[in-house]
């Protein structure tokens, strides 16, 4: 048995360093902590990219399964003579595949942070708080068991209001980061509720036993219903509701374009290529449960395709380019959750499953890409805008040409990466539901549309007069984004099906070229608007904008969905619920304990006068109560 | 002649917590001391007696009176205390007294046991001195201890400060 | 029984001399009177020892010492309080028992 053990070190080596940086990093130059940082993360990413090739290529397939491996466990906490709570290393396809993408991104994203980043107060924070992210989003993906993925679940959480908040002297930036904790923490909430269904009436925490065919949840599943839905199902629903927190899905979203608040790096690791992507890893952990309950997956698989269609109509009318990218990953990750819903298990039926894998692998690299480069179009034009920007092709060759492939990967030209897993996607929708497949192939119209108008207002266009000419990054932010543009041509190459399935044996498929043909049709044409109304400035977008007016402006408005949310908290659960409650809290529970002390108070102001100092007051209680105790034990004594 | 004293006794004792002029409060209490004494002498206590008219009558009347001279306007009169005052510490008296003498006449005492003895000055010299079982030895010595201490804190208490 | 006088007398005696004493010592507000009232309780105390002593034990001679250490005592204790006494009077000239109240809440 090959001795995994050294996999915790890819975990530790983050802490170590957000320890390290955290405590000493402002005692050295600020770029000595950009320097630890980058470094350790480039172990965990040498230590990681061994791992995957240890895993896959030397210890390979036992009876052609890829086995789950616990390279790294220990006890704990224990909750019953049954439950308890470790904390390890679990080897499993999905988990090494998603160690790469984490490793990957957050080395670029390091590597470029030294250059973006620097001569910004808060250097060292910052370093330590990517490192605490990454920790943090490490021990999710390698969790063996459900409650060690809830710790660093949350953990992440924290990490990323704390990276949201960065500049935490601008309001919008701490509100927007107490927004993002919120609503995923009441998504958690639901996370949690399924957590404790699923362990109490399965008995265990671990993964590895919750998903074996044999075991508690799917031989023998309890029998226990709820109004009608079995007690599988509840927790099923509820954890998705913690993952669709998460990831943005549809109605708890509202946290992501806020998110944009934070430093493009960090938009770049956090919410483009990792932690969004955490609550399709959770739905692809607890897979096999989820397919013993099909409620669950139709709502994973319609959530995420409504999310796709109503955050791509949305990203057509932004004009700042990260909400723009923003919207851009809601879709996407709307995508992922829809190739799950409409999976099977085994064979060909689980071509959701690897779909969905592969298009987070290949959306990782991309998004993570376009992030940056906005990145270094903001640090040339500083500013955030798409209409203050135009014609920067000529100043700004490498961040062109690396947004470009960027923009033909997720618009699913071949052959770059997009192309090869966001046609399984639609193969798999095909097969499954036709209106699904609908949404999802305008949704790829829509998705070419919209990037295509962001690429071609920065790029192309007039050139504006700008307060000094733009320049180019310097290498440390233009390697990463070379480094992820081949990323983003070539992996579409790798062959997925014989890695990461969902049950683990290798599915051969070739490209199916009656969905492929129509879908790249349908990319062409959206390039093809996009280019007639952007290339050039033209009245076209005003005219068209003004035709469909209501709508545009809804859909400008983000649908009014956070109107909404206010008017509930506010409205709603401050004046009816939050209210009284501080009324009570006021008024009786402290009006108790003031009562106490005031009863304190007037009782010793009685009783002091027994104190007075006067001799002969003391003298007479003294003799009198002499009397009294004779007389009680010579007479009344019995 | 025992009635005569107790009479003495009581009605001086009442006098001199109720005078209103403290010189003849303190003379009240001389006249008390010296019935103690007469009563010493019918007990055939006559060692005693003479204790008590030297130190008690003669020492301690003598220092209370010498204070008065020190402390007070002798010719003033003493406020007394208001029915505040008297109303309870009268009650608390008045009380334990009955209490006090109800018991002390339901009370059967054991009849005496021994016969009289006559008590010579030359008896209680050796007991004052001896350590056996009717030895007072010790209190002898505890008391000229308590007696020194008490002569040096009265001194040293009611010395004239220097400034 | 004493030469016709019955111990309860005795006892009776010391009693109504103590209880007097208790109530000069509550009523009183010179604190000389005080200290003579005092003496008062403790000489009915003696009283009470020498009549047990005579009348129940006439052999022994417990009571009648016990009696002598009273008085030196007595005088111990008056002595050191007139010297109190003084003192506070040098401070406020005034020796009322109700202004000496410093020791309070």
């Amino acid at each position: 048995m090959f001795d995994f053990s050294y996999t915790i070190w890819i975990v530790l080596i983050p802490l170590i360093v957000f320890i390290v940086v955290g405590f000493w990093g402002n005692k050295f130059k600020p770029l000595v902590s950009g320097i630890v940082g980058t470094s350790g993360l480039f172990v965990s990413w040498i230590l990681s990219i061994f791992t995957a090739y240890e895993y896959f290529f030397v210890v390979g397939k036992t009876d052609e399964v890829y086995q789950q491996i616990t390279g790294y466990n220990t006890l704990w906490l224990q909750l019953t003579d049954k439950l308890h709570i470790d904390l390890g290393v679990l080897l499993d396809p999905i988990s090494v595949m998603m160690l790469i993408v984490v490793t990957t991104v957050s080395f670029m994203v390091h590597l470029y942070s030294v250059g973006y980043m620097k001569d910004e107060k808060g250097f060292e924070r910052f370093f330590s708080l990517l490192s605490l992210f990454t920790f943090a989003m490490l021990g999710l993906v390698v969790a063996t068991n459900i409650f060690q993925m809830y710790i660093f679940w949350e953990l992440v959480g924290v990490s990323s209001y704390l990276l949201i908040g960065f500049y935490y002297t601008k309001d919008t930036a701490v509100a927007a980061s107490k927004k993002a904790f919120i609503v995923t923490r009441f998504a958690d909430l639901g996370f949690l509720i399924g957590i404790l269904l699923l362990s109490y009436f399965t008995g265990t925490f671990d993964f590895i036993t919750l998903t074996s065919p044999t075991g508690p949840a799917i031989a023998t599943p309890p029998a226990v219903t709820f109004l009608g839905l079995s007690v599988l199902t509840w927790s099923m629903v509820l954890i998705f509701m913690g993952g669709a927190g998460k990831s943005a899905m549809f109605p708890l979203h509202i946290w992501l374009p806020d998110a944009m608040e934070g430093p493009t790096p960090v938009s770049a690791l956090i919410h483009a290529a990792t932690m969004v992507v955490a609550g399709v890893y959770l739905v692809a952990r607890l897979f096999p449960i989820y397919v013993t309950v099909p409620l669950a997956l139709h709502v994973v698989a319609w959530v995420g395709a409504f999310t796709s269609l109503f955050a791509a109509v949305i990203a057509c009318t932004q004009y700042d380019i990260k909400r723009v990218l923003a919207y851009s990953t809601m879709s996407q990750i709307g995508y992922m959750m829809l190739a799950l819903g409409v999976s099977g298990m085994g064979g060909h039926e689980g071509l959701g499953y690897m779909a969905s894998m592969f298009h987070l692998f290949t959306h990782a690299f991309f998004k993570a890409l376009l992030f940056l480069c906005a990145g270094a179009i903001i640090h040339a034009v500083h500013s955030n805008y798409m209409y203050e920007m135009g014609g920067l092709r000529k100043y700004l060759p490498i961040t062109h040409f690396t947004f470009l492939a960027a923009c033909l990967a997720i618009a699913g030209i071949p052959p770059f990466a997009g192309f090869f897993s966001k046609d399984e996607i639609l193969v798999a929708a095909f097969r499954h539901n036709t209106a699904l497949f609908i949404m999802e192939y305008i949704v790829a119209g829509l998705t070419a549309f919209y990037m295509f108008r962001l690429y071609y207002v920065i790029f192309w266009g007039e050139d504006r007069t700008y307060h000094h000419t733009p320049h180019e990054a310097p290498k440390v932010m233009t390697i990463p984004l070379i480094f992820l543009a081949l990323g983003s041509i070539f992996t579409g190459f790798i062959p997925f099906s014989h890695l990461v399935t969902s049950d683990r044996q290798v599915l051969e498929i070739e490209t199916e070229w009656i969905v492929a043909i129509p879908s790249i049709i349908i990319a062409l044409v959206g390039i093809g608007v996009a280019t007639v109304m952007y290339r050039k400035q033209t009245e076209l977008p005003k005219r068209f904008a003004q035709a469909l007016k209501g709508f545009y402006r809804a859909a400008y408005r983000k649908f009014y969905i956070d109107e909404v949310y206010l008017f509930i908290t506010r409205r709603i659960i401050f004046n009816h619920i939050s209210k009284p409650i501080a009324w009570f809290d006021r008024h009786i529970v402290d009006g108790s304990m003031n009562g106490i002390s005031f009863v304190t108070n007037q009782a010793s102001g009685r009783i002091k006068g027994l104190q007075s100092g006067q001799l002969q007051q003391y003298a007479l209680v003294f003799v009198s109560g002499a009397i009294i105790l004779a007389l009680v034990f010579i007479y009344l004594w019995t | 002649m025992f009635l005569l004293f107790s009479a003495v006794i009581v009605i001086f004792s009442i006098l001199t917590v109720t005078s209103r002029r403290i010189l003849r409060a303190a003379a009240f209490l001389l006249f008390v001391l010296v019935a103690t004494a007469g009563l010493y002498f019918l007990l055939k206590f006559n060692f005693l007696a003479a204790i008590q008219l030297t130190l008690y009558a003669g020492g301690i009347v003598v220092l209370i009176i010498f204070s008065i001279l020190l402390t007070s306007h002798i010719s003033e009169k003493l406020p007394t205390a208001g029915l505040m005052k008297k109303l309870p510490a009268g009650l608390t008296t008045l009380v334990g007294a009955i209490l006090c003498i109800s018991v002390i006449i339901q009370y059967h005492f054991p009849g005496s046991v021994g016969s009289a003895e006559r008590i010579d000055v030359h008896m209680i010299g050796e007991s004052l001195i001896s350590y056996g079982k009717y030895g007072y030895a010790l209190p002898f010595e505890v008391i000229s201890m308590l007696l020194l201490a008490a002569m040096v804190g009265a001194i040293i208490l009611a010395k004239k400060r220097k400034d | 029984m004493f030469e016709g006088v019955p111990l309860t007398w005795f006892l009776i005696l010391s009693t109504i001399m103590f209880f007097v004493g208790i109530y000069g010592f509550l009523i009183r507000k010179n604190l000389i009177t005080i200290l003579m009232s005092i003496e008062l309780i403790l000489n009915s105390v003696c009283i009470n020892f020498v009549a047990f002593n005579k009348i129940l034990y006439p052999d022994h001679m417990e009571g009648m010492f016990f009696t002598v250490f009273i008085i030196a005592v007595a005088a111990a204790e008056a002595s050191v309080a007139i010297a109190i006494i003084i003192n506070i009077y040098r401070r406020i000239v005034n020796i009322d028992v109700e202004k000496m109240n410093e020791m309070k809440y």
